[in-house]
């Protein structure tokens, strides 16, 4: 089963390696991994998505509590939250395709960003199922270049997943 | 005031109570050794920077206290590598300081480049790369902070050339502040009480101690905890020593090559009290008939070792002597139990045994070792055959006496430990039992021990073979014995090239003669003592079978 994590970390160099190392180590399996810095700059939070049953999520939770960079650990699949996904899509359009292409996008709210001669760019975000049901769905155009950013989460209403809530990692026992 | 870089590393660690480090000098170290050329910090000199790592934590297991050692970088870094790896499986308190290039030619493969921090991520508790002289001190007491506090780890060190010589006001960096770095002390009081209730619905408990108990400094609460529920303790080779061998209610090291008793009574146990422990496959061999009739509770400093290998039905994460503590308050003491019968009979019908012959056997070395010494002197070993002989027949009784390579299991380990140990102990007997093939991956510390005039004692039990792999390749492949003979130098005039004593025990009958006069050398001793040559370690569980199937 999927399991999404939120995890605040400490700015410092090194650390995108030390979770990663984590991972590859133990062998726990990465889904997707999205990092960028968060509201206070010394704070980056990585959006983990990682396979696997309770116990090895459990493993995985506790694992990275021990490295001293990660500060703040949430669990968050089982809360109602927002989360999206960037894709960049390169797909052929030549001048039979290019309009049923362009109605594709409308229909997935995705935005043209460049022309080629026999090609369309197109950028579109949400949710997982949404990237995936696009992709799929330009699949029979032929497309050239894919790239997804993997995702990113926040917890819906006011509940606070962030380092402001309290500093503290969450005690799993 | 304005300090030089390597003046704040050094006087950093006077202020952590540092009084002595092991290492090894070169070029990016070079404004550190200037500093500590007229530094009160005590330097030991190894013959190779693994020694100094070995060196360093033999020190901190034998006091309790931070081990610290010292390298260059490139080559220098990557030989402390094993003793790094070594600290961390045992989860030992060593700090360990690497020199780096300088920051300008970090990343460019400069001479003697090594990414330090990159190749010790996975064997240490945390690392530091420090980039700027300004942050020594505040890293320094970090690094200690981490190395020292819950289960304890190597941490390391890197510092760039520049940041050594590097001028800078050295500031107190007053408290530790790690807003990721936490962990429980204190045990849940929910998880106490269902320990406590399963403790004393119990009727077939079994106390397994593992390392912890040693380093958690929880001796004293086990003892107490055992004997007021009359609860048998068996211990892994990493406890040997946190509970008395000599006790009634020991039944010695379980696993592998663990007593029988102590292996039955944890088959047929109702409950398995697992303290500082992490179910290890040298403990549990095969997992699903381990302790199959039993509940699990594990007591660990390390939410992580909590169902890592192995299900637990009553988990209590904090500190061991903390929930040894608080459990032992709750609990009446029992009077008599089956249970304990059972166990003597059972230790009656199948004690550690093994046949004499006129052949001096290296269990008779051992036991006549512990005779000798009373049981009172520091024991390391190497790794193989005689570091299980030495488990099963040297009876420990006291904590931090019994130091041994237990999770790495790395060969060369027991003589440069036994170095830092002797630093760490200088009046106490100091005892390396060897092999004689691991005693040549470090042999080269003769010349430190002779140098700082460190009258460790090395034993060789020398039975002309890498004796546990020959072991197996005799039971698993045949009895073909695929390089595992030995050529060996002469160990007596490879002592004496070195300037320490060497002596032989040429049979059986001058064994306790040889014994006591080497230790009666205020110098250190190299003992050849030749052996029976194809002499088994049993009992032992097959890779794969349950512990209670045993050979032997
Ligand atoms: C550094 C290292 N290399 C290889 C091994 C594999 N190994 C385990 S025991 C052993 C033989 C040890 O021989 P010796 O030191 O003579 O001890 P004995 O078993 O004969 O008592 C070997 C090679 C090891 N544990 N460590």
């Amino acid at each position: 089963m999927l399991h999404t994590l939120a995890v605040l970390v400490e700015n410092s160099p090194g650390v995108l390696t030390r979770v990663a190392g984590l991972f590859s180590r133990r062998g726990f399996n990465i889904d997707s991994l999205a990092v960028g810095r968060t509201e206070d700059p010394e704070v980056s939070r990585m959006t983990i998505v990682v396979d696997g049953d309770d116990r090895v999520l459990e493993q995985v939770t506790k694992q990275l509590h021990k490295l001293v960079d990660v500060i703040k650990i949430n669990d968050i699949t089982a809360d109602e939250y927002v989360d999206r996904e960037l894709v960049l899509i390169k797909v052929n359009a030549d001048h039979t395709q290019r309009v049923e292409v362009i109605q594709i996008c409308d229909v997935f709210r995705a935005r043209i960003v460049d022309m080629g001669r026999k090609t369309l760019t197109l950028e579109c975000t949400g949710n997982h199922g949404k990237i995936n049901a696009l992709e799929e769905t330009l699949r029979p155009y032929g497309i050239k270049e894919l790239v997804r950013t993997g995702k990113i989460a926040m917890v819906r209403g006011t509940k606070n997943t962030g380092y402001q809530e309290n500093g503290a990692k969450e005690e799993s026992l | 005031m304005q300090k030089s870089g390597a003046q704040i590393l050094v006087d950093s660690l006077l202020a952590e109570g540092v009084d002595t480090i092991f290492g090894y000098p070169g070029g990016v170290v070079l404004p550190i050794y200037d500093v500590l050329y007229d530094s009160e910090l005590r330097h030991i000199l190894t013959r190779h920077e693994q020694g100094a790592a070995h060196a360093a934590d033999g020190y901190a297991r034998a006091s309790g206290k931070p081990g610290v050692c010292l390298a260059t970088s490139g080559p220098g870094a990557t030989n402390l590598v094993t003793g790094i790896a070594n600290a961390y499986m045992d989860s030992v308190p060593v700090v360990a300081i690497t020199g780096q290039v300088a920051t300008s030619l970090l990343g460019r493969d400069s001479f003697q480049e090594a990414d330090i921090t990159g190749i010790t991520l996975p064997i240490t508790k945390h690392n530091f790369l420090i980039k700027d002289t300004k942050d020594i001190a505040r890293t320094v007491r970090e690094a200690f902070h981490i190395a020292t506090s819950g289960r304890p780890g190597p941490v390391l060190i890197d510092m760039p050339k520049d940041v050594s010589t590097g001028m800078a006001e050295h500031l107190d960096p007053g408290p530790v502040q790690l807003p990721g770095y936490r962990f429980n002390h204190k045990p849940n009081p929910e998880q106490i009480a269902r320990a406590v209730r399963a403790i004393e619905e119990s009727e077939r408990p079994v106390i397994y101690a593992g390392g912890g108990v040693v380093s958690g400094g929880a001796h004293g609460e086990l003892l107490e905890l055992a004997e007021m529920m009359l609860m048998p303790v068996a211990t892994t080779l990493m406890g040997l020593g946190g509970f008395p061998g000599d006790h009634p209610l020991s039944v010695g090291m379980l696993g592998m090559h663990g007593s029988k008793y102590a292996n039955y009574a944890v088959s047929e146990s109702d409950l398995l009290i697992g303290i500082g422990v992490r179910f290890d496959d040298r403990v549990t061999s095969k997992l699903e008939e381990f302790a199959p009739g039993a509940t699990i509770m594990h007591i660990d400093i390390d939410p992580a070792e909590i169902g890592k290998n192995m299900g637990v039905d009553i988990p209590v994460v904090g500190e061991v002597r903390l929930a040894l503590r608080q459990i032992i308050d709750r609990l009446k003491p029992r009077v008599a139990t089956q249970w304990r019968d059972k166990i003597t009979v059972w230790k009656k019908e199948h004690p550690l045994d093994f046949v004499t012959n006129g052949q001096l056997k290296p269990q008779e070395v051992v036991r006549e070792i512990c005779n000798v010494t009373r049981s009172n002197a520091r024991i390391t070993t190497e790794v193989g055959q005689h570091q299980m002989f030495t488990a099963q027949y040297y009876t420990f009784t006291k904590p931090r006496t019994f130091i041994s390579s237990g999770g790495l299991g790395t060969m060369g380990f027991g003589f440069p430990a036994a170095i830092g140990v002797q630093v760490a102990c200088p009046d106490e007997t100091v005892i390396d039992i060897a092999g004689d093939g691991s005693i040549q991956m470090n042999i080269q510390e003769l010349a430190t021990a002779v140098n700082y005039n460190l009258p460790v004692k090395i034993a060789i039990i020398n039975n002309g073979f890498l004796g546990m792999v020959r072991q197996w390749q005799e039971l698993f492949y045949n009895r073909r014995y695929s390089y595992t003979e030995l050529k060996n130098p002469d160990f007596v005039k490879l002592a004496e090239a070195y300037g320490a004593v060497g002596m032989r025990v040429n049979n059986k009958s001058e064994l306790r003669d040889v014994l006591e006069a080497a230790l009666g050398v205020n110098k250190p001793v190299v003992l050849d003592i030749p052996v029976e040559r194809e002499e088994n370690v049993y009992p032992m569980v097959a890779p794969g079978e349950p512990i209670h199937k045993m050979l032997g």
